[in-house]
């Protein structure tokens, strides 16, 4: 079971940039949505919605520290649909806004790969943003 | 003074698989193969110049409580253990080769990086692999 929760992790790691929703994810692992939901946030120890806010937050941090892009583009890079929930997802987790950061950071002379491990924020994400058009609300345990 | 590593491990779930995974997919040769009454000693190695040995290593008596190796198996099959890096002279052609043998768990295809070009996979266990083409000048340094 692990092992497949995995490969759908990996999934999202590799897809984040992609309009990616519960089904298409759990169907990697060969889960319904539901039991796929429950099972990874007892696995990971959060919802897949959240690793994937993380995922994304976490590259378009990279591509403000590394590149010149419009910050409106880069949310669109990262999987983002609007600009508003992209600065108030990044903000909740990072604890200042695109803009802020990109002033504040600069190219990081590292594999990428330690970037990537390094600079995946962990910050709670505010109550609100569970809801979303992922799809999780169904891993929230009844507990 | 330490001269050079000798062996390192890496945890799998069954050393047979392992052993399949490692020389016909990845490529890399049988080093040591010792059956010591319930203990085998089998490592795997880089074929050619490098006489670093990877142990391959099963949660499980004469070594780990039944416990334990439960524990381990849940963080291995999750990828908690961490993995192996490894270096090639043309990591685009690698890839390629990977998947004629039917390695199908890219976590990233190859990717250009200011230090080369890396790909990441996951042994059948859960296990990172990343594996690196370094930069011509990078290696030049290196040597």
């Amino acid at each position: 079971m692990n092992r497949r929760l995995l490969r759908a992790r990996d999934a999202m790691d590799r897809a984040f940039a992609e309009p990616l929703d519960i089904p298409a994810v759990a169907a990697v692992a060969h889960l319904s949505a539901a039991h796929f939901s429950r099972s990874f946030r007892s696995v990971f120890g959060e919802t897949p919605h959240r690793y994937l806010q993380r995922r994304r937050v976490e590259r378009s941090m990279f591509l403000l520290r590394e590149t010149d892009r419009d910050i409106t583009d880069i949310c669109f890079d990262v999987g983002f649909t609007s600009r508003g929930t992209f600065s108030r997802t990044f903000s909740d987790i990072v604890g200042v806004s695109p803009s802020e950061y990109r002033t504040t950071h600069g190219p990081m002379v590292v594999p990428n790969c330690f970037q990537v491990a390094a600079t995946r924020p962990v910050g709670p994400l505010a109550k609100g943003m569970r809801s979303s058009s992922f799809g999780d609300a169904a891993a929230t345990p009844s507990s | 003074m330490i001269s050079r590593l000798n062996v390192t491990s890496i945890w799998v779930l069954d050393k047979e698989q392992a052993l399949d995974f490692y020389v016909n997919k990845l490529g890399l040769e049988k080093g040591s193969d010792v059956k010591q009454g319930d203990y085998r000693w089998l490592t795997v190695r880089v074929p050619g110049e490098s006489p670093v040995e990877i142990s391959l290593e099963q949660p499980g008596p004469p070594v780990q409580d039944a416990a334990t190796a439960e524990q381990l198996r849940e963080l291995i099959s999750k990828g908690a253990m961490g993995g192996l890096v490894f270096e090639t002279e043309d990591v685009r052609d690698l890839f390629k080769a990977l998947k004629s043998r039917g390695v199908t768990d890219f976590m990233q295809e190859p990717t250009d990086n200011f230090y080369g070009t890396d790909m990441a996979i996951r042994d059948p266990f859960g296990n990172p692999i990343r594996i690196l083409e370094r930069k011509k000048a990078a290696r030049a340094n290196r040597a």
